[in-house]
């Protein structure tokens, strides 16, 4: 079992010939991504190593049954192609673009929402679920199945938690990047509740930053909703200054809101084991299954 | 990217926003000539952050001579670190009562929020906490924007707790109705995180003026606002070059790279927003003190890793550096190149310490090793490692 992608995922590229999403499709295939289409604008009738290429997502999803998109396009044009895909009617868009304007994303998440489909992102590393579909950027060498959850925000510090445990014998179901930006699609609540349907799951690795309020309200889901399954967190930032815009766009404490400790507060007060470094995570994931 | 007072105040008086008239002098002589074509002005210091008034740099005056006088004290003070170079002198208003109106991305609902309050002049966070009753909020919706129906409500609801405006609700609501739409498209077509006006003055003669502005671009969008940051850098920046912002963060974006400067001695640098931030709370945690944050991004370059090197022993301060990758795109192997380039051309006699992990990282640490650069097992390790030496230095 697993969340969001699986064997049956048919992908499909947005910016498929760009210098990253031209390399990372081929990261994709190699990992055993079913890849079936890329859309290009004015490239349609072409193929990238063998992958169909068209202009619209529409024409792609006609020919091919695509039903996830990777989007991999500049930030001028990403909004547009989370909206084209969305529009098209693929269930999931997993945007992997940093740097999209935040009023352009805000339209677009309104815009996927009406769609009734769902987003991932963006300025995420995308997800992976071992052994069956990778759609994104996250390392192939490093995930192995097993039954940890991760859900987290911090593409690299994501891929620590995934080689830690690996490397401890704790593969995972699927880890899911939600993406640095304060305007995202899934949350870390909505991704919670997806590991909490998951059977397989047995343990979830939740890993926040400062900056807005999204680790107080997964916090909020795992005490309300009856989550049942033991969760780890991990919080960086924890010595971050006020007002400072640490990287991500989105990892930024404003006044009294996004403070680690307020996070850490409201995941301890929800029964979550806190980690100080990716070496606990390890450990409390370990004494947990 | 915030814009100051007047530059704001410019953006809403070409969106129909009332202003009072004013004059940006970057001279005492400028702000002597504003006052005798206005007569009694606020002279104002043009710097991007709050309380100036409180740090002096705001002057009510009555005269020419007073105004040069004003601005020649103003033009000297350091407001926030910000050096001011500018002051805008604008005719005093006659005020009647004062309100809030502001537009602010509200994350929880990933989207805008419309913010009225008839507890203006006191910054907004601090009605939130101590009377939240007193604000009213509208999200409207991304693509129709504010709709006049749902202003209204959001005005009503404000003035009720304005009893003295009781019997003039209906007439103010309407012009709110006005402004905010103005607003609205001012923030939209700006791209701004913060559009706010406090306070937004009710003259004795009932209409609605903007006494001050505030507004924030969207760092994302700077790339359609090309014209707003020069204005802006030409505005900050004195004979003596100095703009307010950190030296060392404008060298940094200058040379393209994702810095932010701090008050420690042990320069940090890893690939990946998340790890660099965890590489500064491991330094503190073994006790150390980060000097800045520097994020390489996602397949880093030799060269990157020798300009990020570069950069972060720009600051005097630093006494060593930690290095710490975790190897997806990233390669080992290009990483302990970029180490062994710096310091071999840069002459670095200050401890690195490098941990790495992940792709090609037996390559890389045979790279450094034959090098005579240990690298640590783990980044606790590494933490550890990095705030002994540089104890020993200091």
């Amino acid at each position: 079992m697993s969340v969001l992608v699986d064997s049956s995922s048919r992908v499909l590229i947005q910016g498929i010939t760009g210098r990253e999403g031209g390399f990372h499709t081929e990261q994709m295939r190699a990992f055993g991504t079913n890849v079936v289409a890329g859309v290009s604008p004015g490239k349609g009738g072409l193929d990238a190593n063998g992958i169909p290429i068209f202009d619209t997502v529409a024409d792609a999803v006609a020919a091919t049954g695509a039903n996830v998109s990777g989007i991999f396009v500049p930030p001028p044009f990403a909004a547009d192609a989370i909206m084209e895909s969305a529009a098209s009617g693929i269930p999931l868009s997993v945007c992997i673009t940093e740097g999209i304007p935040i009023h352009d994303m805000i339209r677009a998440r309104a815009f996927v929402q009406r769609c009734g489909t769902r987003l991932l992102g963006p300025n995420c590393p995308g997800l992976v679920t071992p052994g069956q579909c990778k759609v994104g950027i996250i390392p192939n060498h490093i995930n192995i199945p097993g039954p940890v959850g991760i859900v987290g925000r911090s593409g690299t510090l994501t891929y620590e938690v995934i080689q830690g445990l690996g490397q401890a014998g704790m593969g995972q179901t699927s880890s899911v990047g939600i993406g640095g930006d304060p305007v995202l699609g899934l949350s870390f609540s909505d991704v919670l509740a997806l590991f909490a349907d998951d059977a397989q799951t047995r343990a979830v690795v939740m890993i926040g930053e400062i900056g807005g309020s999204d680790e107080e309200r997964g916090a909020d889901f795992i005490r309300t909703s009856g989550f049942d399954k033991p969760v780890v967190a991990f919080i960086s930032g924890r010595t971050a200054p006020p007002g400072k815009r640490m990287g991500h766009a989105g990892a930024i404490i404003s006044g009294n809101t996004g403070t680690a400790q307020s996070k850490i507060d409201a995941l301890t007060a929800a029964g979550a084991a806190i980690a100080d470094t990716i070496e606990d995570v390890v450990r409390l994931v370990a004494g947990r299954l | 990217m915030k814009l100051l007072e007047y530059q704001a105040k410019q953006q809403f008086a070409a969106a129909g926003i009332p202003i009072p008239q004013g004059r940006l002098a970057r001279t005492p002589a400028e702000a002597g000539a504003a006052a005798r074509e206005l007569g009694r002005v606020a002279v104002k210091a043009q710097v991007p952050v709050g309380g100036r008034g409180k740090a002096g740099g705001i002057a009510v005056v009555d005269t020419p001579e007073e105004a040069e006088r004003e601005a020649t004290r103003i033009l000297a003070m350091d407001i926030g670190g910000y050096p001011v170079r500018g002051v805008w002198c604008e005719t005093g208003l006659d005020i009647g009562a004062e309100f809030y109106l502001g537009i602010t991305l509200d994350r929880d609902r990933r989207q805008l929020a419309v913010i009225f309050s008839a507890a203006g002049g006191i910054e907004i966070e601090k009605v939130a906490e101590d009377a939240p009753e007193k604000i009213a909020t509208l999200w409207p919706d991304p693509f129709a924007g504010p709709q006049p129906y749902e202003i209204r409500q959001m005005a009503f609801a404000a003035l009720a707790h304005a009893p003295q405006l009781r019997a003039d609700a209906a007439r103010l609501a309407t012009q709110v109705v006005g402004l905010t739409e103005k607003l609205y498209s001012v923030a939209v077509s700006l791209d701004a995180l913060t559009c706010e006006i406090n306070p937004l003055v009710l003259t004795p003669d009932g209409s609605f003026i903007a006494a001050d502005g505030k507004l924030e671009v969207d760092e994302n969008a700077h790339y359609r606002h090309a014209d707003l940051a020069a204005q802006l850098a030409t505005d900050a920046t004195g004979d003596d070059g100095r703009t307010g912002d950190d030296a060392y963060e404008v060298e940094a974006q200058r040379r393209g790279l994702t810095y932010v400067h701090l008050d420690g001695n042990i320069g940090c640098i890893g690939n990946g927003a998340g790890l660099v931030m965890n590489t500064l709370d491991l330094v503190k945690q073994q006790g150390g003190e980060p000097a800045d944050f520097l994020d390489v991004g996602g397949g880093a370059s030799a060269e990157k890793v020798r300009a990020s090197l570069e950069m972060v022993l720009l600051d005097p301060a630093v006494q060593g550096v930690f290095i710490n990758i975790f190897g997806g795109i990233t390669r080992g192997d290009e990483v302990a190149r970029g180490v062994i380039a710096a310091r071999d051309e840069l002459h670095i006699t200050k401890p690195l310490v490098v941990r790495m992990t992940g792709t090609r990282e037996e390559e890389g640490r045979a790279l450094l090793s034959a090098a005579g650069i240990t690298p640590a097992a783990s980044a606790t390790e590494a933490a550890a490692k990095i705030v002994a030496l540089t104890r020993d230095q200091s």
